[in-house]
């Protein structure tokens, strides 16, 4: 069937299964606009290009699908580039399509031309230039075939205005079902060795102080119910890293929550003194390890990953075992159940581990009469008031790290950040796209007011597109994070980290921008504000929390320091550890 | 070292005892895959000493030889971040004392009438061509062992040299180590 290459561009992502595309049009990318009028794919009007690739990250965290952007070139392309990494950070399967200048143009510095494939090329799992309109097709099918299999990453396709308008004799192309994908360098392996299977589960039946360490690969290979029967086989404890956290239920008994920077006492200082971590789509990030020659070094190494590269790039493994995760924990399953599960003793540590978990809870100071709004007590009431399931979308910044610790976790695909590129400004977008993903859900975003300053905009986009998000906006009037690491390392020195008490009037700005609006002072108007929010299903709400500022993230691990000197809360600092 | 499925053979891996080791990395034919692994090299603080690059018998794909500097970083991490390139079809490491290397120089020495026989036996002797004679100069090449490129290099020091290229090492496995 004859065809142009944008109708090719187009019918190819439909043929791919894409229901939303988050985009801004522009120039070189006009005339893939036009084919789109026709098209059943829902496009959804972004007003900056970096809402468009965080929309497109949280409706491919929400979904497991891929999210899928269109911009044009040059700014826009620019402005995609911090999504870009941040999803080749965290592993999110997203495909960008570019506009580009004409072929002929390119390398003349032609208006709105930059060389996208290069600036993009540390950023991005793959990308293409393609340079006929035949090879649209083909290269629609590679990038989604690489972005959704082997480690998960955002692939990026520029196209060239020549080859997708109609009134260029270069874009005419010939239409045919079935292409072939032509990718000899690329063959990620998901079997697992069965050798190495048997290995690890000889480490695991001998281990006295064994730990699950999960990371986010889990809810990329879609294994939350095998690592939960893995758990309960084995009586193993469970910690679940920023990136997975809704990967174990917190409500489990098995779970020790969140380890790392900002993890609580027992998840953190149970992998220290641990003889087995049991590695699963992790990757010992800096921010979980501490300093590296302090991190349990007791411990033998376990390590499932996808990623060849990710094993023993950090930390050399007792037992390597490449692959996908759900098939890896699968086979140890297996392998427990079959020849059993050891006859360690792990009663000692069990006492241990609960001797942690009640003299070191999770805690804050609670407010006193006539005391300003706690962050960490919003994010508790925003918990218990809303449904098991509701997805939750944070910023970066300490509200970040409260809501990851004081949320209660208990569904996979439920908890949405920015973890390796921290990226300020992530939630707002990132929230929406997971609503027009997963529009039966609600769909919370936790931000800050420096990050809501940074991406407020798409609330409009909310609105008019009418995909009804709630923000609970943290709002300390500081760049929080910051100021907490300048009180607690630079003696208190607050550089450049007051934004203002009074402007901008979020309540006023979040109503101009089509949202119901709110703004909550004391404690006691918490819960009305959220039942309020709750009920509204037709428009995004924002609530302005005032709370306060001097409050501190606890535990913390200071950077540079190793995880056995974790600083706890002022109220546990006697407790013998 | 073939397709990017073999974890527990990287993981055993044994250690090199030389600092530069010779990766020859089979990648597809396409534009802008040079620059991939230049970005991938520098990225990742990779250092390499020498890299030529050449077409195969399958237009489909070229032959990278790529020598790198082991004490920048594990060999084992090189070729697991190598062979993530979706352009990157295969990897082969060359043990050094395992492989023919070979490196082509072609040199520029100030030599008049006076040094000349003098220089030409040790081109001889080394093995080397000239190429062209010049009132002051001569052009020579050389091909061989790197080693014995260095060393020749630095033989004429004594001349002065005007101008120099070398072209990097290619490298292929001794006929009996082919795997
Ligand atoms: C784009 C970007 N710029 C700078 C930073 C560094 N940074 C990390 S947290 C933070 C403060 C965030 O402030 P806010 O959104 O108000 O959150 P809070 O910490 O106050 O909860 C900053 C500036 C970042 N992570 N991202
Ligand atoms: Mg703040």
């Amino acid at each position: 069937m004859k065809m142009d290459g944008g109708q090719a561009l187009i019918r190819a992502l439909e043929l791919e299964g894409v229901d939303v595309l988050f985009g801004l049009p522009g120039g070189a990318i006009l005339p893939v606009y036009d084919p789109i009028i026709d098209s059943s794919i829902r496009h959804i009007l972004v007003r900056h290009e970096q809402g468009a690739g965080h929309m497109a990250e949280g409706y491919a965290h929400a979904t497991g699908r891929p999210g899928v952007a269109m911009v044009t070139s040059g700014p826009g392309a620019t402005n995609i580039v911090t999504p870009l990494c941040d999803a080749h950070l965290d592993s999110v399967p997203m495909v960008v399509i570019t506009g580009q200048v004409p072929y002929a143009a390119i390398g003349t510095d032609a208006f709105q031309e930059c060389d996208t494939t290069g600036i993009t090329q540390s950023v991005t799992k793959h990308n293409f230039l393609v340079s006929d309109a035949q090879d649209i097709p083909r290269t629609i099918k590679e990038a989604f075939h690489i972005a959704t299999t082997g480690r998960p990453g955002p692939v990026l396709v520029d196209i060239p205005k020549d080859i997708v308008d109609p009134d260029n004799p270069r874009s005419a192309m010939e239409w045919t079902d079935d292409v072939e994908m032509d990718l000899p360098g690329y063959t990620p392996r998901t079997d697992v060795d069965p050798v190495a299977i048997a290995a690890a589960a000889d480490l695991i039946r001998a281990a006295e102080r064994p730990v699950l360490y999960v990371g986010g690969g889990i809810l990329k290979a879609r294994a939350a119910e095998v690592l939960r029967q893995l758990a309960e086989l084995t009586g193993i404890h469970v910690v679940t890293t920023l990136m997975a956290r809704g990967a174990f239920p917190d409500s489990h008994d098995l779970c020790l929550g969140m380890p790392g920077m900002h993890g609580n006492f027992t998840a953190v200082t149970a992998m220290q003194e641990s003889d087995l971590l049991i590695a699963l789509g992790a990757r010992f990030d800096d921010r979980v390890t501490g300093r590296l020659d302090g991190f349990a070094q007791g411990a033998k190494i376990i390590h499932v990953d996808i990623d060849a590269a990710e094993l023993g790039k950090v930390r050399r493994p007792d037992v390597a075992i490449l692959g996908d995760c759900r098939v890896a924990i699968e086979a140890l399953v297996a392998d427990l159940a079959s020849n059993g599960t050891g006859g360690a003793d792990r009663d000692a540590w069990r006492s241990r581990v609960s001797g942690w978990q009640e003299r070191f809870p999770l805690s804050y100071e609670q407010a006193q009469a006539g005391d300003e709004l706690k962050p960490q007590m919003v994010i508790e009431r925003l918990r218990d008031a809303t449904p098991d399931d509701t997805i939750v979308a944070s910023g970066v910044g300490q509200h970040q790290m409260w809501a990851s610790q004081y949320w209660s976790f208990d569904h996979p695909y439920t908890w949405i950040n920015s973890g390796g590129l921290g990226t300020m400004g992530f939630s707002i977008p990132a929230a929406i796209g997971a609503k027009a993903g997963c529009p039966d859900k609600m769909v919370w975003a936790i931000d800050g007011d420096g990050c809501f300053q940074m991406t407020a905009q798409e609330l409009v986009t909310a609105t008019v597109e009418k995909i009804p998000i709630k923000v609970a906006l943290l709002n300390n009037s500081y760049l929080g994070m910051v100021r907490q690491w300048q009180e607690m390392f630079y003696d208190e020195r607050y550089s450049e980290v007051f934004l203002s008490k009074d402007v901008p009037d979020y309540k006023a700005w979040a109503e101009s921008m089509g949202c119901v609006a709110m703004r909550v002072d004391s404690p006691e108007e918490v819960d009305v504000a959220i039942a309020k929010a709750n009920e509204v299903d037709d428009r995004p709400v924002v609530i302005d929390f005032r709370v306060a500022a001097a409050e501190k993230v606890y535990p913390m691990v200071p950077s540079g320091a190793s995880n056995s000197e974790l600083v706890v809360p002022p109220s546990q600092q006697d407790q013998p550890r | 070292m073939s397709g990017p499925g073999d974890a527990s053979a990287a993981a055993q891996h044994h250690v090199p005892d030389y600092r530069y080791h010779t990766l020859v990395v089979t990648v597809e034919n396409k534009s802008g895959v040079l620059a991939r692994l230049a970005a991938l090299f520098s990225r990742r603080g990779f250092n390499i000493e020498s890299l030529a690059v050449a077409p195969t018998d399958d237009d489909r794909f070229s032959r990278v030889t790529v020598v790198v500097d082991l004490e920048s970083a594990p060999l084992e991490q090189i070729i697991k971040q190598l062979d993530k390139l979706v352009n990157v079809v295969n990897i082969r490491e060359l043990h050094p004392g395992h492989a023919v290397e070979r490196e082509l120089m072609i040199v520029t020495v100030a030599a008049g009438p006076d040094r000349r026989d003098e220089l030409v036996e040790q081109l001889d002797r080394a093995g080397g061509k000239v190429l062209s004679v010049g009132a002051d100069a001569m052009m020579l090449s050389l091909v061989g062992p790197p080693s014995r490129v260095d060393e020749f290099e630095e033989l004429l020091g004594q001349y002065g040299i005007i101008e120099l290229q070398r072209t990097g090492r290619v490298a292929l496995a001794n006929l009996d180590e082919a795997d």
